[in-house]
Parts: C-alpha cells; structure tokens; sequence
C-alpha cells in the first residue's frame, strides 16, 4: 500500500527540476542537429512555455525530457544520432526515469492506447508497477482531475471527440503521477472549445499536483496565463546560444513581440496583416458556380441489408449553399457538425444522403451536373480540394513532380508550375520529398498542387489548422489574390480572423445531435 | 462484444480459446457429415449463452458461411463418384456419394469455422490480452503491443475512404478500366502504408513515455478463472467427444490422415 496523503493521492507528486548543460541532439540521417549547445534550468513547480520557429528543435527537447528520444525517429527508422553535452531531470538521465516525466503529443489518436477508458489512463501505472489497488484509486481520482469522471470506466475510447481525448491522455499522464509534465502542442488539433478544455484541465492539475510543466505551442494567448516563464529557442547554429530570450511571459513578450512575430508565433493580441481584397466581396456578386439544396450529408454509404439499400444516418440534413465566382465562402460550426462532410461532398467527393448538389454550366463546361459524378480528370479542373493533412494528397516522390501531376494528366497548364512554385515560395525545394517537408511548407504545397490544375472552385479543410502566424498570413494573402482573380474559395474552418481576412458569406452548421458530448 | 451480457463473456478466454481449439482439432481429423453435424447442433445452441444471434453470425462471418458452401457445392461436383447419380450436366456430375462427401465438406466447414466466431463475439481483446499476459504467460510487450496495434486498424478503414477522397482530388481516378483501378488501389495502398507507419511510431512513443517496455508491471484488471470456467472446458470436452463417438457409431468416421 502506498503512504496516506491528505491532499488526495496526487499530494504525492515531487515536482521535478530540469538542467541542460550544453545539450544538443542530432536526428539519424540529418546533417544538422536539431538543437544545438542548450543551457537551461527549469526549477521544480515552474511552467514554462517554450516558442521560436519550427526548426529550433521544441519537440526534440520534449522528447528528450520524456526519455522518448533516440529509438526511433518519426519515419519509424531506428539510427545512428547524436548526443552532446548533458540533459537531466532530477539530475538523473530520463530514459533512465521512466514515468517521471509525461508526454502529451498533438494528434489525439495516437494518444489513446487501449480501447475502455479506464485501461487506458491505468496503462502508465500499471507499466510503472503500481500495486493493482492504488491503480484504480490513481484513475478515479485522475478522470476527476480531467473532468471525465462522468464517463464509465468501459466507455469505448473510440467515441470520444478530440478534446476528451486529449483530456483522457492527460489523465493516462496524471496517473502515473509524473513530476514534469511535457505538451507538445496538444490543442493543435482542436476547436476552440477543444483548446480550452484542455486548457483548462492542465491548469486544474498543475494546481493540485504542483509538477514542472514544459509546453511547446504557437498560440501564446491560449497558455499566457498559465505559465510563469517563457522560454524563446532558436534554430541550431554553431555560433548562436540555444536560448534566444527567457523570462516571465509579460517582459519576454514585450520585448520580442516583434521578434517573435516575425517568427511566425501568435503573440497575444496580434493578427498578422493580410492582403485585403480589391474585388467585390459583397454576398450575391459574382457567377453562381455550384449550388447546395437542402442536402443531407454523411461519410458512410448506403448498407445493403438483401436488396434493400439503407442509407446511412446523416450528420447533418437541409444544408442549403450557393458558391459564386470570387466569393469566399465560410462553412463553421462546432466540431461534429458535419463542416468537413458538407465540403466533401459539396466538392464532388462524396455523395449526397438526400438533396442534391448542382453545378450550373459555367462550372460544369459539359461534363454534366452532379459533381460527384464527375471523372477525376474533369473534377481537378473544374473543384480543387485541400484536405486537412496535406500528406493524404500526396501522389509522388518529388515536390516538382507533386505540382505537375495535375497538369500532366490533363495535358495542359504544365506552364503555370513555376509561377506556382514562385509564388508559395517552394522553389528552393523543387527536388525535396514532400513527406520531409515542414508542416507550413506541406501546406502550402498541397495548396500548390490542387491549384495547378487551375479549378474555378477551391475548397479548404481546416486549412489554418496548427499553422504558425507566418504560414497563415501567406495562405489568407495568396487566397485574397485569387477570389479577385474569380475563383471561388470554400474553407472549412474554426478561425474567425481567417474567415474575416477573406470576407465573404458564411454558413453556420449547428452542433448535431448524435455526437457525444 | 460491447453491451453483450451473455454468460460466456465472463469466461477466461484462454479456457474458451482452449475448448475451441479441442473442437476444431477434433473435427478436422474426420471428414464425415456425422461428427460435424453433431458439433454444429451443439454450436447453434450454445448461441444464446455468447449472445450471438442468427443476424450478428451472417454480419460477422458471411465470408466463411459462404466459403463453407461453396466448397461443399464444388466437392459434391468433384469427389468421385458412388451410388445413384442425382444431377448429371455434361461433365458436371452430381452422386449420391459425392453429395455426401460435398455436405460432409461444408458442415465440417462450418462446423470449425463458427466457434471461432462464437469465440469472438463473447470475447473481449483487451480481457483476452490479458490472460494470454497473465495466465498463459506470453511476452507483455508483445501482447499489449498487439492490443493497442489493433486499435489502430479500426482506424485504418477511415483513413482508407479520405485517402481514396484525396487521391481523387488530385485526379487520381478510381474508376475507369481494371489496368486504372488496379494502379490507384497500389497507389491508395501505399498512401495507407505510409499513413499507418507514422500512427504507429507516434503510438510507440505515447506508449513509451507512460513507462511501456520496462521489466515488471502490475496489471490493473487480474485475469482470473471460475467455476465457469471448468464448465467451458468440461463443455468443449463433452461436444469434442460426442462428435466422435456419434461419427463411430455410425460408421461414418473417417480419419482423413490415416489414408484410406
């Protein structure tokens, strides 16, 4: 039996200190460490929020600090890396500390190991040896901590939305009652009340249990408030300290806050400037291109039950839309509410429940009326669609090859490829395998990709999801220049600056009611 | 399984496991209709106490009812034949002999196909996880490692229908003529590939940060054996051996090993 505590079971946990003495690390196969020569010192109970561009090695000293780092890179390739100077926790090495330290990443999925929800925040305790009764106190008491105590302990993983899973995996961390708590952008992935109810448990736990927190993300407004620190890394030089500025969040914003914008990370208070749009933006201006009428949306096909045909249930019923030449068009709501199943099939990916989606003939040029009829050489040219993971679209090896996939299968446009390249500023990664890429370079490549087959009509996913304020004000900017150029701009999206720099109509899809809450 | 409150989910699924193993092996030493039928009556009564019903049978396993009949029909076209001839089409020929042997064929089929069915719908992964880590004593690592693995080829399906989505965004046609479907199958497929490579590493490494791969753990859930348990064992013994006293006695038992 483990030792009473009054403060409930997490009185238990010893916050732990953090010291780095000229660390650096570099990944197998790359030639330049991701970081370089870092001195740091985190006391224990600090909270840190950790920024600077992407390559200035954030999620490796996450990794690090979790003892994650070294076995295997993200390709799932094991390697030859390197390892300098020193990174303890409690003075110890981490990999030497397991349970010590808990790591939360940004994708939810992968942050949910087993399949009920009480084996799944019991897995780091039962892994850390912990004596089978204390586990279940620890995973009671850390559900409460997340606020997930509502749920059964058999309730499937599965049907949690992305913020409770996210919740789930801190509760999986809290149990094992960890002195350092590590998040990698863990909201990345979320809507906005996602992000604050994620927010919002992580402050609960700090308050209780007292443990070292050290967070990687690019809202800064979103963790402000929570921490006592922030700490600005820069990209690994041999000439340049690691830590670019360090102190509390208020003086380091103050004096960076131009530095840091120019870096691309989202300061409190800070909206990038973005082109504004020269055309008419009014609603109702423009050619109608494609028409929703009261459509009923849904991922799943019809079941066969015999000769019968069921169609599925729909997320959402009697969206009615109208996409025009050089009109935006915003389609928001909260998550579940069908906003990503709507575009999709508004552009011609899936098919209709009910209803129907129609394009006039200055769209469909004799191809036809129902999109999803469409042959996938007619489609590109007429609807682009960006999905949210850029790397679901890609078809080859090589960026250039990536951009002129379109054109090549339609036998035209091969031409526009350079300007194209130019303009997104991908020409220095002409010859790169799109899967190596950042994440605001894959964005704005598969942005590229859709757009060279030159289609009238573009739709987004979530296009601004987890992009750093740079990427973002590039894509609104690239975007305004091409609704005044007539073409027709769908994006799905949670961000209101993004759906304001853009103007336009937008179609508000309400909660639906199958989701659980 | 979720929701199933039949009396077999509290099973040890390593007892169940071992008494489908003894009924399979036991009907796969004998090709006659006899013994088969025998398991086969037993198996369908045994439904209630899986929670299984006919509708969840023909959901979960129509690809091995439909394997079971159609290799019966082939048999019963193709044995040698004996006795009266039923169906004679050319070179399609249909005995009473090869009937029997093509019934035979398909009950058996079915017959060894259904506890594994049976086995699964009363069955949970994780519970069988479990007792393969703690009673039968396998490697943790590998049984968790599977178990969570598992999880993600739920997920995989999903992936599969966006991938195919935006492939066809970027003018990759899955329709058009077989040389076609079958290059944007490849090309899907290996979208799938590299998808899947990239969820699992990043699983390996929340797994490995909550302590994972260690030496000793504790197990939260404790698999443990019952009363119950003696009962599915004495069970799959009692249907094991009936089938093959009910085959000799009629003469019909035929060990497919020994020759004939």
């Amino acid at each position: 039996m483990e030792a009473p505590n009054h403060h409930g079971a997490a009185g238990a946990v010893r916050p732990a200190a953090v010291t780095a003495r000229g660390w650096g690390w570099r990944h197998a196969g790359r030639a330049k460490p991701a970081v370089h020569a870092l001195d740091l010192d985190i006391l224990p109970g600090e909270r840190v929020l950790l920024l600077g561009p992407s390559g200035a090695g954030k999620s490796t000293l996450l990794h690090a600090l979790a003892g994650v780092l070294g076995d295997v890179n993200d390709d799932g390739e094991a390697g030859d890396s390197d390892e300098s100077g020193s990174l303890l926790v409690d003075g110890g090495s981490p990999r030497g500390q397991r349970g010590r330290a808990g790591l939360m990443q940004q994708d939810p999925e992968t942050q949910v190991v087993l399949s009920r929800v009480g084996d799944d925040v019991a897995f780091g305790a039962e892994n850390l040896a912990v004596p089978r009764d204390a586990i279940w106190t620890r995973v009671h008491e850390a559900l409460a901590d997340v606020g997930l105590s509502h749920l059964p302990l058999d309730h499937p993983t599965s049907a949690l939305s992305g913020g409770q899973k996210q919740r789930l995996a801190l509760a999986g961390i809290l149990a094992m009652r960890p002195g350092l708590i590590l998040l990698d952008e863990p909201t990345a992935n979320l809507d906005p009340a996602g992000v604050l109810e994620v927010r919002d448990a992580v402050a609960r736990c700090l308050d209780k249990t007292g443990a070292t927190l050290v967070v990687v993300e690019h809202r800064v407004s979103v963790w402000k408030d929570l921490v006592d620190r922030i700490v600005v890394l820069q990209p690994g030089s041999a000439a340049d300290p690691a830590v670019l500025l360090d102190g509390p969040p208020d003086r380091v914003l103050d004096e960076a806050r131009t530095m840091l914008a120019a870096a691309g990370v989202w300061v409190p208070g800070y909206v990038p400037a973005t082109r504004p749009r020269a055309g008419d933006a009014r609603p109702g201006a423009g050619d109608l291109l494609l028409a929703a009428e009261k459509t009923a949306v849904s991922r799943e096909r019809p079941r066969r039950s015999g000769f019968r045909k069921i169609p599925p249930v729909p997320v959402q019923e009697d969206i009615t839309a109208q996409v025009r030449a050089g009109q935006a068009l915003a389609i928001t709501g909260p998550n579940g509410a069908g906003k990503s199943t709507f575009a999709l099939t508004l552009a011609g990916l899936l098919e209709p429940v009910t209803g129907k989606i129609s394009a006039t003939t200055n769209l469909s040029r004799g191809a036809g009326i129902d999109p999803f009829r469409w042959k996938a050489e007619q489609l590109i040219e007429r609807i682009g669609t960006v999905f949210q993971e850029p790397e679901h679209q890609f078809v080859t090896g090589r960026v250039r090859d990536e951009l002129l996939f379109g054109p090549r299968h339609l036998g035209h446009g091969e031409d526009r490829v350079d300007e194209l390249l130019e303009r997104l500023r991908l020409t220095p990664l002409v010859d790169a395998n799109p899967y190596t890429l950042s994440g605001g370079e894959k964005r704005r490549l598969s942005v590229a990709t859709v757009l060279a087959a030159s289609p009238q009509v573009l739709v987004l996913d979530e296009p601004t999801f987890g992009q750093d304020a740079n990427t973002w004000a590039e894509l609104a900017s690239f975007l305004s220049e091409l609704l005044d150029s007539g073409t027709a701009v769908v994006s799905v999206t949670h961000d209101a600056e993004f759906t304001a720099a853009l103007g336009g109509t937008e179609l508000k899809l309400a909660a639906a009611e199958k989701v659980a809450r | 399984m979720r929701g199933n409150n039949a009396l077999l989910t509290r099973a040890n699924p390593l007892s169940k496991l071992a008494a489908v193993v003894l009924i399979t092996v036991v009907l796969a030493l004998s090709i006659d209709w006899v013994s088969a039928t025998v398991a086969l009556a037993f198996e369908v009564l045994l439904f209630p106490l899986a929670g299984l019903t006919l509708t969840l049978l023909w959901q979960r396993g129509w690809p091995l009812i439909l394997a079971a009949a159609v290799g019966g029909w082939s048999t019963s076209i193709l044995a040698p034949d004996s006795g009266r001839t039923l169906v004679d089409v050319g070179i399609w020929t249909m005995s009473e002999g090869s009937l029997e042997t093509g019934l035979g064929f398909m009950l058996r089929g079915l017959a060894i196909a259904l506890p594994a069915v049976l086995l699964m719908s009363c069955t949970d992964p994780t519970d069988l996880a479990d007792a393969l880590a703690q009673k039968a004593r396998l490697p943790h690592r590998f049984v968790l490692g599977t178990l969570a693995a598992m999880r993600l080829v739920g997920l995989l399906a999903e992936e599969w229908q966006t991938i195919g989505m935006a492939r066809r965004a970027r003018g990759v046609g899955s329709r058009g003529s077989v040389l076609q479907r079958v290059k944007a199958t490849l090309g899907q497929s290996f979208g799938l590939l590299v998808q899947a490579i990239r969820r699992a590493s990043r699983l390996a490494v929340t797994m490995e940060a909550r302590g994972f791969g260690g030496g000793t753990r504790t197990w939260a859930r404790a698999s443990t054996y019952s009363v119950l348990d003696a009962w599915v064992l004495a069970g799959g013994l009692l249907m094991a051996g009936l089938a093959v006293v009910a085959a000799v006695s009629a003469g019909t038992w035929n060990m497919v090993w020994l020759g004939s």
